[in-house]
């Protein structure tokens, strides 16, 4: 029998209160009237409002969502076929090339990913701006998806697939009717991963966008830049409840967001 | 997956793959060669084309790799960011061995809503959970108040801005990354193995470094260079957390791309940093990576 013991609990308890405090303390600061970050002056809803007022964020805001909905759809796809070759198409020459080429962004500083896009988008003469932002972010979170999708992929039992076409059923339609239903849920759970992705980064974001599209990040980043002030907590609050918004739902929709759990793996 | 179709997958993913992976680090490769000029775009050519029919001259300038071998200010941003990254690696393990171990421990039925609460963290913005960090180290945030109050210290401690915060916003930002790994290993191993050392006079200490440590030792060293990686060229915690004196190689590349706009030097800069991230996933890529890609 293995007996719960009073050391783990504590450890549990000071590992994730190092992970949710600064977040709490930063969600409750968004309620403080005074314009100080760090003194407590009484609840007040002043800095949403002030918020609500400040168009460049909005509008930065809807460029964000925007560029979060296409680039994340785009790495759905792109993200997918790369796991269906590397769980599917068995051997081939340059296959491990192959690999490195879809698992490299997930290794790769950020900051190298922005300045290789935007060289890239130099070089090919394209104008920066929302469609090299969306490319950008596509490129990367293309990675995430494969991941994400390959390991589910590789769970499912493949004579299903075999079956259908030795029935005589194209590979597209065996794809869409037979194969695409079994691997939905990490297919969602991809897609969320790469929107918050998209959602969340700064980085990339500031190489290769160009005027009119900037982002939310970027607003933040500049201001947090000028001094700290309680409506960049407004905003922050606003987004983590939005990015837990999603993954409610998502959980709700699947259990699939949990590596491992998906694999059948119950230990 | 046999014939055409096979065929046209492959080629379709290998198609987005060159054009948005590949391509873009032959460009830096190409542009680090090249000599920085004022104009648009900010850098030579590496061909030049003669007159009619006459083959292009090849121009290449290795002075931005001599410039960054000679310089010691980006030496120093190099040394300074595997300085620091290494550190804040090991206290990022030293966090997450314990605490991943303490998750295997809870009971069955509370360890997926342990793990979604682990990983929550990582869905959120890094750039919020950076300022969150920097509300509470602050020299008026609660930290230094607690401290002050309970009569620990007299004055407020100097920690943003200077390494210590910097080692702080790394490990914050990376934990999940670390986390997961050590636990799915940690997870893995049978319990059996700690019991029987027990039945047999083993104490828990000693059981958990001679049997369970070494078993879980690939997937930390997965962590390990999960975390060290990004953390090694990273911009956000530098440049927001980081003194004024604090070299980090990405907050050099930032500066070099934006404000001195210095192309070519930072592709140079950027290529020796590709290279010194990957030699070490190039060696441990088979045994950590690519595990169970034999399924396939």
């Amino acid at each position: 029998m293995r007996r719960a013991g009073i050391l783990p609990t504590l450890l549990l308890l000071a590992g994730f209160a190092l992970l949710y405090l600064p977040i709490v303390a930063l969600v409750v600061y968004s309620f403080n009237d005074g314009r100080l970050v760090s003194v407590w002056s009484g609840w007040s809803l002043r800095w949403y409002r002030a918020l609500w007022d400040n168009r460049q964020m909005l509008d930065s805001a809807a460029v964000t969502l925007k560029a979060g909905f296409v680039s994340a759809t785009l790495a759905l796809v792109a993200g997918t076929l790369a796991a269906i070759v590397l769980a599917r198409a068995g051997r081939f020459a340059g296959r491990s090339g192959f690999a490195g080429l879809v698992y490299l962004p997930l290794v790769m500083p950020e900051i190298v990913l922005g300045l290789s896009l935007l060289l890239l988008f130099v070089e090919l003469d394209l104008d920066r701006g929302f469609a090299t932002l969306v490319l950008g972010h596509a490129g990367f979170s293309a990675a995430f998806v494969a991941v994400v999708v390959h390991s589910r992929l590789v769970a499912v039992d493949r004579s299903i697939e075999e079956a259908a076409m030795d029935l005589g059923a194209p590979p597209l339609k065996t794809f869409l009717w037979i194969t695409a239903p079994m691997i939905a849920p990490s297919m969602v759970a991809a897609w969320l991963l790469a929107f918050t992705l998209s959602l969340d980064d700064l980085v990339i974001a500031s190489f290769v966008t160009g005027p009119g599209a900037t982002t939310l990040p970027m607003r933040v980043y500049s201001q947090v830049r000028l001094g700290v002030t309680p409506e960049i907590n407004a905003i922050s609050t606003l987004f983590v409840a939005a990015v837990a918004l999603v993954i409610l739902t998502a959980s709700l929709v699947n259990k699939g967001l949990i590596p491992g759990r998906s694999n059948g793996d119950s230990a | 997956m046999t014939g055409r179709a096979r065929t046209v997958t492959i080629l379709l993913a290998f198609a987005w793959l060159a054009a948005l992976v590949l391509a873009p680090f032959l460009v830096v490769a190409k542009i680090s060669l090249a000599e920085v000029v004022i104009g648009r775009p900010p850098f030579t050519a590496l061909l030049e084309w003669g007159e009619g029919a006459m083959p292009p001259a090849l121009r290449v300038n290795w002075g931005n790799y001599a410039l960054l071998f000679g310089d010691a200010l980006y030496l120093e941003a190099y040394l300074g960011s595997l300085r620091l990254a290494a550190i804040a690696t090991a206290v990022a393990l030293a966090i997450a061995v314990p605490l991943a171990h303490a998750m295997t421990r809870a009971p069955a039925r509370w360890r997926p809503a342990l793990l979604v609460l682990a990983i929550l963290p990582f869905w959120t913005s890094s750039l919020i959970r950076v300022y969150a960090w920097i509300g509470i180290l602050g020299a008026d945030g609660p930290l230094n108040r607690i401290l002050q109050w309970l009569g620990i210290i007299d004055a407020p401690l100097a920690i943003l801005n200077t390494d210590i915060g910097i080692v702080s916003g790394l490990v914050y930002s990376y934990l999940p990354f670390a986390l997961l790994p050590v636990y799915a290993s940690l997870v893995r191993i049978d319990p059996a193995l700690g019991e029987a050392a027990a039945d047999l006079g083993c104490r828990p200490l000693k059981s958990f470094f001679r049997i369970t440590l070494p078993l879980a030792l690939p997937g930390i060293l997965a962590a390990g260079l999960l975390v060290f990686i990004p953390a090694v060229g990273e911009f956000v915690v530098p440049d927001l957390m980081g003194g004024s004196d604090t070299l980090m190689i990405g907050k050099t590349l930032w500066t070099e791309f934006f404000t001195n706009r210095d192309w070519p030097l930072a592709s140079a800069a950027t290529v020796l940093l590709v290279l010194l991230l990957v030699s070490p996933v190039v060696v441990l890529e088979r045994r950590l990576f690519l595990r169970g890609e034999g399924r396939a």
